[in-house]
């Protein structure tokens, strides 16, 4: 039940990201939250990627570009890990919901340009943010059982805030 | 009474002298960046002084004064693995902060010379 409830919260998260809720029911297993926190940056590295690719905006492209590289530096950091410890990551229904979605997300933007396209991939960086954060922090990090695990997560996690943060900075000077 | 006077008296010329050299002794300082935290996160100097920071993050940082800092507006640029300085040039208390991770903050206390 109350793994149940953890799901339904991370389920009301993803619904600001999205329309479908990406988080699958039940605790994850270390191989899989090691998938869906690699995945969650392969995605945020490919949303900066056309980000850079459409916009022309100062401040949207420094930020996408410093998406890039931070995402980059933390999936460095947890393929080492992960090839130390000697987890395989396991792919799961969590990390292909969220691939569904930013496949969805990225559709959608790239009928946009200029402007429009600035502010809905910066709100969009900020919901995405938001709902990952939620789910490091009241599902990943307390599933873990492997203790660097969880430290790469918690370090990722104030990354992520500060990511959060910046997007949110990025948006008030484009109103 | 009069010597215990003048004895205090000296006593405390000592210690305002140690005071004032000990304040003065700051010099050049150093932060270091781990794992998106300024160490230490308040650094004291003087005018003329100069803060090196030195990131360790494998991400790139900035130290940026806040808005309407002494002797700011500035920033410090700091890629991954590198450290940049900068001379402090007016007395204040600089609130700084990262500007790709807001939530990184850190505080510069400037004295006058």
């Amino acid at each position: 039940m109350k793994v149940f409830s953890r799901a339904s919260l991370l389920a009301g998260a993803f619904l600001l990201a999205g329309s479908v809720s990406a988080f699958a029911a039940g605790t994850p297993t270390d191989p899989q939250i090691a998938h869906i926190a690699y995945t969650a940056g392969v995605l945020d590295i490919k949303a900066a990627e056309q980000a850079l690719a459409i916009s022309k905006d100062e401040a949207v492209r420094e930020f996408a570009t410093s998406m890039a590289t931070d995402h980059k530096a933390v999936n460095d950091q947890a393929l080492a890990l992960v090839a130390k410890l000697g987890v395989t990551p396991e792919d799961n229904d969590t990390s292909k919901g969220l691939a569904a979605q930013a496949d969805a997300k990225s559709a959608e933007l790239a009928k946009l340009t200029g402007a429009d396209f600035d502010k809905a991939y910066v709100a969009n960086e900020i919901a995405y943010h938001k709902a990952v954060n939620g789910a490091l922090a009241d599902l990943l990090i307390p599933s873990a059982s492997n203790a660097e695990l969880k430290a790469l997560l918690e370090t990722g996690l104030k990354l992520f805030q500060g990511h959060q943060m910046h997007a949110e900075h990025v948006a008030e000077g484009l109103k | 009474m009069p010597q215990l006077l003048s004895r205090r008296g000296a006593l405390a010329a000592l210690l305002a002298i140690a005071a004032s050299r000990a304040a003065r002794a700051h010099g050049p300082q150093q932060v270091t960046i781990a794992k998106l935290l300024y160490v230490p996160a308040e650094t004291t100097l003087h005018v003329g002084d100069t803060v090196t920071w030195v990131n360790n993050d494998p991400i790139a940082h900035t130290a940026t004064a806040a808005k309407n800092a002494p002797g700011g507006p500035w920033e410090v640029m700091l890629p991954p693995g590198k450290s940049a300085a900068m001379q402090m040039t007016t007395a204040g208390t600089i609130d700084y902060y990262c500007r790709f991770h807001p939530n990184m903050k850190a505080r510069i206390i400037v004295l006058a010379k």
